[in-house]
């Protein structure tokens, strides 16, 4: 667990999302599914996010600007410095024979880093609300996309090791549908490193702290 | 010293932050497990952040079988956080905790805002955890009370040998859409900048009223801050949402606390103790 004071490369818009790029330091950009603590200027508390490319002596990181910390993330420029700790929780099992990678909206963030892991550009299926939305598919190679009403579980074929990351409806629907999936969680987070027991959720009638025991958590 | 405030941080998920500090203070153990409140536990505010955890702990049993022993090998003082719904709750763990060498201190966390309040107030408290172990007990007060120094009096008279000055102040943020409460229980305890001005006025008030040592704690973000609780007051102070933001914060704030002490003209920040008070005026409210 190392924190540091990075740098703004770019802030580049995808759709509605913005991507940030920071000089990667001396962190490891670590596994897909981990996440690192983004110091939110003018705000009290770091944000949580999932890596989503790691170009060289980069980290990019898709941001939805939902609230005061995520749309002062977006509003950085190219020089500006945070801090940022990382990476943090458990990522994806990338020892998978099979795999489909399975998106809804902004939880499309961390599946470009863990199809360029997975490698041979495997199969992915993405969910937005809107076409602009959509637009953030092109960081996901091989992607089919859909747009509401329909919805990504209905793109999702038998068979396949699932790697799912969005809303939770969604990951429930993932759940019945792929009860071996594995799905990354989201969950209000003050820390990142098992401190504050703010992101605990209920995973099968069990409280976890997203944080440390996922948050990508295996469905069954 | 410095110090975390309890439930700020796991030690075992974090143990080089935990070796940062002079001393670790657990997350509140209560006699029976507990899985905590319905999510959504914490949110940010303006100034500060709720938190609603709700006491989520193993219970006693698991505490002293399977976290004690692997919280004695972090080679830092360990003082437990004690909770109950009930006086002899207190009184239980502590008689239990008394037989642990590795136990410095048992603070009793007479003020969790998150959970119904003990039926008996804090003395009563005190006075029974006093009957049933020799380590010296630290009493966790509330801010929320209309006199916090007779409390402090209180819980003296009853037997505490040090306070730990505050705990959080119960708060509600609303969404900003639906009106409705962002977290899962409705209200929270407030935390960092927010509390600081109330926690120091606390720390002097107490320190006015008892001859008590003090941790004090409450948004503690730099070093700056924590020599403003020693001046209040505090022999000791913690650190706690700063924690969640910062894990490197023990190092860094223990630095700047030198540092501002020697820049007000003090050898050592100890030196600044109680230096509010150097006037004799009290700093009681009126």
């Amino acid at each position: 667990m190392r924190r540091e004071r990075l740098s703004v490369v770019a802030n580049e818009r995808v759709g509605p999302y913005t991507l940030l790029r920071v000089r990667r330091g001396r962190l490891d950009p670590g596994d897909p599914g981990q996440f690192f603590m983004l110091e939110a200027p003018g705000r009290l508390l770091p944000r949580p996010m999932s890596l989503c490319l790691a170009p060289p002596d980069e980290l990019a990181f898709l941001i939805d600007a939902i609230g005061p910390g995520t749309r002062a993330l977006c509003a950085l420029d190219a020089g500006d410095e945070l801090h940022v700790l990382g990476p943090l929780g458990n990522g994806f099992d990338l020892d998978v024979e099979r795999p489909l990678l399975v998106g809804g909206g902004i939880g499309i963030a961390p599946l470009p880093f863990l199809s360029k892991r997975l490698g041979h550009h495997p199969p992915a299926v993405v969910g937005f609300r809107s076409d602009w939305h959509a637009e953030a598919a092109a960081l996901l190679p091989n992607a089919q996309v859909c747009v509401e009403p329909t919805l990504v579980t209905e793109l999702i074929p038998p068979g396949l090791d699932v790697l799912a990351c969005g809303p939770e409806p969604m990951l429930a629907a993932v759940q019945v549908l792929a009860p071996a999936a594995q799905l990354a969680w989201e969950a209000p987070m003050a820390c990142g490193y098992g401190a504050c027991y703010g992101c605990a959720v209920e995973v099968d009638g069990r409280l976890k702290r997203l944080c440390v025991e996922g948050p990508v958590l295996r469905a069954a | 010293m410095l110090l975390n405030g309890s439930g700020c941080l796991d030690a075992l998920a974090a143990p080089d932050v935990a070796r940062a500090l002079d001393a670790f203070v657990t997350k509140t153990v209560t006699p029976l497990p507990r899985d905590g409140n319905t999510p959504v536990r914490i949110a940010e505010t303006d100034v500060g952040m709720l938190n609603s955890i709700g006491l989520a702990n193993p219970g006693i049993d698991r505490f002293l079988t399977l976290h004690l022993p692997q919280l004695e090998l972090l080679g830092v003082p360990l003082w437990v956080s004690v909770g109950g719904f009930e006086t002899n709750d207190y009184a239980e763990i502590s008689s239990r905790l008394d037989d642990y060498a590795s136990v410095s201190a048992i603070e009793l966390n007479v003020s969790c805002p998150n959970v119904e309040a003990p039926a008996e107030n804090a003395s009563q408290i005190v006075a029974a955890a006093r009957l049933a172990t020799r380590k010296p007990l630290w009493a966790k007060l509330s801010p929320a009370v209309p006199d916090i120094a007779e409390v402090a009096r209180a819980a003296q008279a009853a037997g505490a040998d040090g306070l730990s000055l505050v705990n959080t102040i119960r708060g509600l943020k609303l969404n900003e859409r639906t009106l409705r409460p962002v977290l899962g229980p409705g209200q929270g305890g407030l935390s960092g900048p927010a509390l600081k001005p109330i926690a120091l006025a606390a720390v002097a008030s107490c320190y006015a009223a008892t001859a008590l040592p003090i941790v004090g704690m409450g948004g503690v973000r730099s070093g700056l801050d924590a020599l403003e609780f020693v001046a209040a007051g505090a022999r000791h102070v913690a650190v706690g949402t700063t924690l969640f933001a910062d894990p490197d914060a023990p190092a860094r704030i223990r630095m700047e606390l030198h540092t501002a002490a020697r820049e007000r003209g003090w050898n050592a920040y100890e030196d600044a103790y109680a230096a509010a008070h150097a006037d004799a005026l009290s700093l009681r409210a009126t």
